[in-house]
């Protein structure tokens, strides 16, 4: 929740002149901190870290297919939170962190899916096998375009909104059933797989490539959110103004 | 204010409210016939046309018949669903229904208890005409029965909830299945093996099966029950 | 195409589609900004209205 925090704290005094984009003083350092984070790990994970000795050089995925895998679930539960809150609180703040993130979650669902589908076509030779994990991230991923296609059917923002946080949290509870479902589903199939395969044991420049990753990410979604989140802000307002533009120039009319 | 129109949710209010909004559904139902003369049918057409897709000489379709099964069901309950829906929005009934003072989880539970009470005869009409059009051998009946019961159990569950999100939307023809079908993902995959396991086609335990479907649909009712009444204020 | 190609592409995907979604949002808040009354632009200062 630090990153909803850090959020809320950019309020810029009375007497700074008005942003003229959704960047402030926190993103700035947050999106510097980012690149050079990213400029680091792919210093280390594609040029310094070693080739693991079962996985050979597709460990270099695991460093993006690990990272990109959690942001979407952490994601998804800033989501359920927000959902949540706002059917609480019903303010705004929650409905939009809400949508954002579910934004950004599937986005970077979807990067899991296609970098899950190349570290597959190394390791078994096809994109596609029924792996649970790649399952489960399939499902998940359509449960959430369904998430943003009610977040698109326009609708009044309290309409919206309520509706929204329902389906957030209706979809947030089918995360485990999906994951049960799919272990049992395929209980019999043993086959390598891409998370199997992150051993514990990974040391020295791995373990450091791997913990890298996890942290920039991090870095990258919370850059991301406060921006989405603004953006999302911003397109209130300007939804707001212009209704009060339309109804004001049919009074004019009506009045001529 | 909607609070001060709503009878307090004690449990027996909330219990013979559901009874009053699933008789009147039922009712409706068995009146209109839109069940029976349009959903049924299009349930069986699907059955035939499984059969021209899949080489029924070449053992596909027998292989296959448990996941075909709730491929039918699933695509019909989305029909039901949306019919049981698409009614109240049209005349306007949910807003009637909202302001007539039953209480919203009354409500939702009778919805979900119509919805079950008809995907139940959907059931078993698909059930008989897989046994006569495909050769099916029922070997464990019990099974059968109660990996059918609680995975329809779910569907209901969770098609009255999304039903009651999407009845007022536009486009909630199309935005109907694409938020159900992958939520019910888990009753497709539990339903189809428990069902394999029930007509002997799999080794495997069967009653896992039953438990994930009984905890899917306890997990969707209690959050149908929670959520309607938002839905119905707001949505 | 070789392993190295797959990995590659793995990392080259990636960060583009991030770098794209991450410069569209960029866009749109510019865009909105010029929309929104400069008063209005304070996002977080209403950002616990609720919904009326």
């Amino acid at each position: 929740m630090t990153t909803s925090a850090s959020a809320t704290g950019t309020t810029s005094g009375a007497g700074t002149p008005a942003p003229t984009s959704t960047a402030s003083t926190a993103t700035r350092v947050l999106g510097a901190a980012t690149l050079v984070g990213i400029a680091l790990l792919v210093v280390f994970g594609v040029f310094v870290s070693p080739p693991d000795k079962e996985l050979g050089e597709t460990i270099r995925i695991l460093y993006m297919h690990v990272p990109t895998v959690s942001v979407a679930y952490l994601a998804f539960i800033v989501t359920a939170v927000g959902s949540a809150m706002y059917l609480w609180k019903r303010t705004e703040f929650w409905d939009l962190l809400a949508a954002s993130s579910a934004e950004i979650g599937v986005v970077f669902f979807g990067l899991t899916i296609l970098n899950g589908m190349l570290w597959g076509k190394i390791t078994w030779g096809v994109f596609w096998r029924w792996e649970p994990r790649l399952t489960t991230t399939a499902v998940l991923f359509l449960t959430y375009i369904g998430y943003l296609a009610v977040r698109a059917v326009p609708a009044s923002p309290r309409t919206r909104a309520t509706r929204c946080a329902v389906v957030g949290l209706l979809a947030v509870v089918n995360i485990p059933i999906v994951h049960k479902a799919v272990d049992w589903w395929r209980g019999l199939h043993q086959e390598r797989t891409i998370f199997g395969t992150l051993k514990p044991e990974i040391q020295g420049t791995q373990a450091f490539a791997a913990y890298l990753g996890l942290g920039v990410f991090l870095l990258l979604f919370a850059w991301l959110l406060i921006h989405r989140f603004r953006v999302a802000f911003l397109a209130e307002r300007a939804a707001e103004s212009g209704l009060e533009g339309a109804i004001a120039e049919r009074r004019q009319e009506a009045g001529q | 204010m909607a609070e001060a129109v709503t009878a307090p949710g004690t449990l027996r209010t909330v219990l013979s409210d559901a009874r009053l909004v699933a008789a009147k559904d039922l009712r409706l139902e068995l009146r209109s016939r839109v069940g029976i003369s349009q959903v049924l049918p299009f349930a069986l057409l699907v059955v035939l046309l499984f059969a021209f897709a899949l080489d029924p000489d070449r053992r596909v379709l027998g292989a296959a018949t448990p996941g075909l099964y709730w491929m039918v069901v699933l695509f019909s309950s989305v029909l039901a669903v949306g019919r049981s829906f698409g009614v109240e929005a049209e005349d306007g009934v949910l807003d009637g229904l909202r302001l007539s003072g039953l209480s919203p989880a009354g409500i939702y539970l009778g919805k979900v208890g119509a919805l079950l009470v008809e995907l139940l005869v959907l059931d078993l009409v698909l059930a008989l005409a897989v046994v006569v059009f495909y050769g099916t051998d029922i070997s464990g009946p019990v099974l059968l029965a109660a990996v059918v019961g609680t995975a329809t159990v779910g569907i209901a569950a969770a098609g009255g909830a999304y039903g009651g999100l999407t009845a007022r939307m536009r486009g909630r023809d199309t935005l109907l299945p694409l938020l159900l079908l992958p939520l019910l993902a888990p009753v497709l995959i539990g339903g189809t093996r428990g069902v394999e396991v029930a007509l002997g086609r799999d080794a495997g335990p069967g009653w896992p099966w039953v438990g994930l479907l009984g905890i899917f649909a306890l997990v969707y009712l209690t959050l149908g029950t929670l959520m309607f009444r938002p839905l119905l204020e707001d949505a | 195409m070789s392993s190295t190609g797959y990995i590659v592409a793995a990392w080259v995907v990636t960060f583009a589609v991030v770098a794209g979604y991450a410069l569209w949002v960029l866009a749109r808040g510019r865009r909105l900004s010029r929309e929104v009354a400069p008063e209005e632009r304070r996002w977080m200062t209403a950002g616990s209205r609720g919904r009326e």
